[in-house]
């Protein structure tokens, strides 16, 4: 009796565990499927170009107002901390490096995850759970390559060019509060950036660390919906997933990259 | 939307984007000033202690900034630090130049002055500035402080 108690827990625990590892597996499989249909899509660059736009120019206003508040309130936050040393003068540096280096890529990231990742599992998982997908297999159109692939690209593409209008925008934000609110002058803002922020370490390390987090942001958001269970509860909990699993997929990378790029 | 609409507004997303890399690489970071590295010259200037100087630290002559360090070396024979400065071709110093490192305001960031001197001559590429200061360092002066005031009891 209690054996058998102990055997069912057993079971459940190694189903658990297999089905976790199956589904690894699938999406290694599903992103290998989308890599070699990509030459597909560079053929055919209006399926992009669509695409961009759902991703890409719908994200830009979130991205903007975002990138506006964050370099605003960093500024505001330095001024605080930095006037008691006397200090004010580095409020740029300050901005411009947390922003380069971590606000800008890791909130693009999760922003992403939440505006058009979980768009594009819904609309993908959406269009499994009608069998629109399976329609197109029926009629020779692969959907890895029509669907799946173009969006893919999309994101990959759209999320190091919203960081870098993220960066910018966050940096203008700060720009405008530290020199019309706090009085910096505006050379010294703008020379104290220049002499310490080096084009290489921080904006090139902060574009590679968005471009990381766009392609698995973008990998997470295609294979849950590719993935979902087609019914709407399925689908509800696919959508559900990659903004949590995108956003903890965004944080723990930063950790990791962050530590291999600045030699800590 | 038709697509041409949807054409245009990925393309001035696009435009956009590298409007904001461009700010990024010119007005944030120091980009533009790795394109001014082929017409300077090199000197070199030995240091017994150069403190917190760093590689890209500012080389400042009469608080105009003229050039960066670019290499910082031991020799082991001497024992000294080898600074080796990146002068832009612009501007010319006279060979009895002495090099200091001073700190921008109380614990701002190090940087080379230059003080020039009189000769006629100038320091070409490869020369070497013979008289310069170390960097002062907190602790030997605070030492050297409390050695004088023991001595004056």
């Amino acid at each position: 009796m209690i054996a058998d108690k102990v055997l069912n827990k057993l079971q459940q625990v190694g189903y658990k565990t297999l089905s976790r590892f199956s589904r690894v597996g699938r999406a290694s499989l599903f992103l290998w499927q989308v890599l070699l249909s990509l030459p597909y899509v560079i053929q055919r660059p209006r399926l992009l170009v669509r695409q961009l736009y759902y991703v890409g120019v719908q994200t830009l206003l979130i991205i903007l107002v975002a990138g506006l508040f964050v370099g605003m309130v960093l500024a505001l936050q330095a001024y605080i901390v930095l006037v008691d040393f006397g200090a004010e003068e580095s409020i740029s540096l300050m901005v411009s490096l947390s922003i380069l280096r971590e606000l800008g890529p890791v909130f693009t990231g999760l922003l992403f995850a939440g505006r058009a990742g979980s768009a594009l599992t819904a609309e993908i998982g959406l269009m499994k759970s009608t069998e629109q997908l399976s329609g197109m297999e029926m009629m020779a159109v692969n959907p890895m390559k029509y669907i799946i692939a173009p969006r893919f690209l999309a994101g990959v593409i759209a999320v190091p060019l919203l960081t870098s209008i993220f960066m910018a925008i966050a940096i203008l934000g700060g720009y405008f509060v530290a020199t019309e609110m706090l009085g910096i002058y505006e050379g010294v803002f703008w020379s104290q950036m220049q002499n310490n922020v080096d084009f290489y370490d921080d904006v090139i390390n902060g574009m590679i660390k968005s471009l990381v987090f766009g392609f698995v942001v973008v990998w997470i958001a295609v294979f849950e919906g590719h993935d979902c269970m087609p019914t709407s509860e399925g689908l509800g909990q696919a959508t559900t997933r990659t903004v949590v699993h995108g956003s903890l997929a965004v944080l723990g990378l930063d950790f990791i990259l962050t530590a291999l790029m600045f030699n800590v | 939307m038709n697509t041409r609409n949807i054409e245009i507004l990925v393309g001035a997303f696009v435009v956009l984007a590298i409007i904001a890399m461009v700010m990024l690489s010119l007005k944030v970071s120091n980009l533009a000033s790795y394109g001014g590295d082929d017409d300077g010259y090199e000197i070199q200037a030995q240091f017994e202690n150069i403190g917190g100087l760093k590689e890209r630290s500012p080389v400042s002559a009469g608080g105009v900034r003229v050039g960066k360090v670019s290499a910082i070396t031991y020799n082991n024979k001497q024992f000294t630090a080898v600074v080796t400065l990146q002068i832009e071709g612009k501007y010319q110093f006279p060979v009895d130049t002495s090099a200091s490192i001073l700190t921008a305001g109380l614990l701002g960031e190090q940087y080379v002055g230059l003080s020039p001197g009189g000769d006629e001559e100038n320091l070409v590429a490869g020369g070497e500035i013979d008289i310069t200061q170390s960097a002062l360092v907190l602790e030997q002066v605070i030492g050297q402080f409390l050695y004088s005031k023991a001595q004056e009891e």
